[in-house]
């Protein structure tokens, strides 16, 4: 067909249009950009130290209890809860770091080092960004982050986004949710707090409110390795303590920052990274980096409005010249077809 | 049954060297379309055992990689496969070139499956499906998330193929004042009909943004949109090409009138790959992740296998010569598949390291059941074009006596 001015115009216009979504694209501007979420004022957590931790998994079994769960056999002998890892069937998993002869508790060479696994209550959970129902929602309160099975679907964009593997799906079941430790918001409710915490003998697993747990992470962190030093039970303030030689930690809090930081922080005797914990995450929360680019692509459905104003158009012109110059509509084929 | 063109209609073929679609007939049992059926059959058998025991029964899916081929198959990849009727939309009303024009209506043919397929299959990868519904829902649905842009896009473009489609179906059963009405208004389908393969094509990139370190350096990139688009865009003109050779092998047409268009279509390609490799090359130099491209071992070679697969198009169809033949044609539009369909699966499979110990490769009844989704469309596909005014109707020697 020929160029002629007016659907030169209109090609113009949609390739202006594709131009400008390509523009958008490559250059998200630093104005809509959204930062990571900060941790609420409120908000509670725990603080695991793994130089306290024994690997009794009394953690673990009033996890199980707390949120009826199902028992988890691993071994093949029937006899006890043994859970390798999370899965569908468990919030909460104490795993272990071995080292040659294994002699040393909290040391890299030659020694052995405990680490619990659960959710780490995310300042900007990945997978809340990624759920398209709400299922998975951060409480503005305490920062906790919940799943509701009655929104979910199952997609399992949760699963494949937390940067920590923290949520589990049910694969065994034809109605399968999401397994995910909720800080125990149930017992919340009762005045109560998180099972594993309540019941770890050592203090190992202590839950609080954030600004008490960090301010009890720089007094760890403050004491002389060696020296005898009280340490809490169950709560920071419980009042419950028992005195023990100050351990000597590596010099980095896991969940202080990390994808944006977290309000279940670790303090530990052996680098994190032996401990199969994700190492080198960015400041910035993936959400943040994810929300930007959606924002910046669909803030206020701007950019698809005036795309589709352009490409409408064109379509329009397209159709008046066919029809011009063909006498036949989008799809009119008079002699088409058959009765 | 062979449709005997009319008198006015051959002469409109003299005039202008084209013609409307016809319903191409004949029987639709074949040994062809039994083996289809057979393996729709299989598929069948495995989706019960899956909605009766849960997901793990049939798939290898599990906790260190939650997605499997069900959502990279049969969604990521099957919508890239259903661009063909996003391409030539784009190319025949938007940048108006009409002589495109009587290549859209089978293109759209495929996308109306590929992409009506591909949303029914999401429905079987959902483990709580029957709160699906959720996703459109206000009060659930969280326009944050990626999942919720690609879905809603999605559903909406299922429901604009099926309109865009509705002439072939008014024609067939002699709605003419209704077709005619719909006529008036389609440039706004038309509009929305390229709209929302953009933003969703592009989307189905972006769904790996959140995944942050999980994504190795060689695919995770705030460009992952831009690049995700480029190569549906390309998929949709290379099926394009495909769709039509296997058409007139499966049925016997002849391809003739067609060629200079395809020739075309794959300048088209050629041009959408340079700036798509350009892009990807580039991004990779600025971010400093192309020192990986040989220190990476398994993910090393699939990047460079993927990458060979996308140069190799643009090198055959650099060359005016093999743009006009239909060999070569058909080679270069196989190899850009064979790469769009890989980086695909690169991105979300094989980049995708949740940690050690985690391991996916598709079980057999798994594989069944996205080998019967696909018999499903081509089947849908013959049909289709036996029954409907679908595919061009050129005049065969049958029609000339």
């Amino acid at each position: 067909m020929t160029i002629t001015r007016r659907n030169f115009l209109a090609t113009a216009a949609a390739g202006g249009t594709a131009a400008a979504a390509a523009c958008a694209t490559l250059a998200p501007s630093g104005a809509q950009a959204r930062e990571s979420h900060q941790v609420p004022e409120n908000a509670v957590g725990l603080l695991y130290d793994a130089t306290l931790c024994i690997g009794c998994k009394a953690c673990m079994s009033a996890c199980k209890e707390a949120n009826s769960l199902p028992l988890e056999d691993n071994i093949g002998e029937k006899l006890w809860d043994t859970p390798l890892e999370l899965s569908g069937k468990t919030y909460n998993v104490i795993k272990i770091y071995q080292s040659g002869t294994m002699e040393n508790k909290d040391k890299a060479e030659n020694g052995f080092a405990h680490i619990k696994r659960s959710c780490l209550h995310c300042a900007d959970p990945s997978c809340v960004s990624a759920c398209p129902v709400s299922a998975m929602q951060k409480r503005p309160t305490d920062g906790v982050v919940t799943y509701n099975k009655d929104a979910c679907i199952g997609c399992r964009y949760c699963v494949a986004a937390c940067p920590f593997g923290v949520p589990q799906f049910q694969y065994d079941t034809p109605t399968p949710q999401i397994a995910k430790c909720q800080l125990c918001k149930h017992r919340m409710e009762q005045g109560k707090y998180a099972a594993c915490a309540e019941s770890c003998p050592t203090g190992a697993t202590i839950f609080g409110s954030y600004k008490a747990l960090s301010e009890e992470i720089e007094r760890r962190r403050a004491m002389k390795p060696g020296e005898p030093n009280l340490f809490p039970r169950r709560t920071p303030d419980s009042g419950d303590t028992h005195e023990k030689a100050a351990p000597e930690y590596v010099d980095y809090v896991y969940g202080q920052k990390d994808a944006g930081g977290t309000q279940v922080r670790y303090l530990s005797g052996v680098a994190f990274d032996k401990l199969a914990l994700p190492m080198g995450l960015p400041e910035r929360s993936y959400a943040a980096d994810s929300e930007t680019l959606q924002h910046t692509l669909y803030g206020g459905m701007i950019l698809p409005v005036v795309a589709l104003a352009g490409l409408v158009t064109a379509a329009w012109k397209g159709s008046k010249d066919h029809h011009d110059d063909d006498d036949f509509d989008m799809f009119d084929h008079p002699e088409g077809g058959h009765k | 049954m062979v449709n005997h063109p009319i008198p006015s209609q051959v002469a409109r073929n003299l005039r202008k060297g084209k013609a409307g679609p016809t319903a191409i007939g004949g029987s639709l049992v074949s040994p062809f379309t039994i083996v289809l059926a057979v393996l729709v059959g299989i598929a069948l058998f495995f989706m019960a055992q899956r909605f009766i025991y849960g997901l793990g029964a049939v798939t290898n899916i599990n906790n260190g990689y939650p997605w499997g081929i069900w959502v990279v198959w049969d969604v990521v990849i099957a919508t890239g496969f259903a661009c063909g009727g996003y391409a030539m939309a784009l190319v025949c009303y938007i940048l108006n070139k009409g002589e495109y024009h009587h290549l859209v209506r089978p293109a759209l043919t495929a996308s109306l499956f590929g992409y009506s397929l591909g949303g029914l299959s999401v429905l079987i990868d959902l483990g709580r499906y029957w709160n699906f519904w959720h996703i459109l829902w206000p009060g659930y649905a969280q326009p944050g998330s990626v999942m919720f842009e690609v879905a809603a896009c999605i559903s909406c473009y299922i429901l604009v193929l099926w309109i865009e489609f509705s002439p072939a179906f008014l024609e067939h059963f002699g709605f003419k004042d209704l077709k005619a009405k719909l006529n008036k208004v389609m440039f706004f389908f038309i509009g929305l009909g390229v709209l929302l393969p953009t933003m969703h094509q592009s989307s189905l990139g972006s769904l790996l943004v959140v995944f942050g370190y999980q994504i190795h350096p060689l695919w995770q990139t705030p460009l992952l949109p831009l690049l995700f688009l480029l190569t549906a865009v390309c998929m949709g003109f290379a099926i394009v090409i495909v769709e039509a050779t296997w058409a007139s092998v499966g049925f016997k047409r002849d391809i003739a009138g067609e060629l200079p268009m395809l020739s075309k279509i794959g300048k088209i390609i050629m041009g959408i790959l340079v700036a798509y490799l350009v892009i990807r090359l580039g991004d990779l130099v600025v971010r400093g992740a192309i020192f990986k491209v040989f220190t990476s071992g398994v993910k090393s070679v699939m990047f460079l296998i993927e990458m060979a697969v996308f140069v190799y198009p643009v090198v055959v169809l650099s060359s005016p010569a093999n743009r006009k033949k239909l060999s070569k044609l058909l080679a270069a539009a196989m190899s850009m598949l064979t790469g769009a369909v890989l980086y695909r699966i690169d991105a979300f499979l094989v980049a995708y390291d949740t940690g050690p110990g985690w391991h996916y490769f598709p079980s057999v009844p798994e594989m069944m059941v996205t080998i019967g989704v696909i018999a499903i469309e081509v089947l849908a596909y013959i049909v289709f074009v036996r029954k409907f005014p679908i595919l061009p109707g050129h005049s065969t020697p049958a029609a000339a006596e």
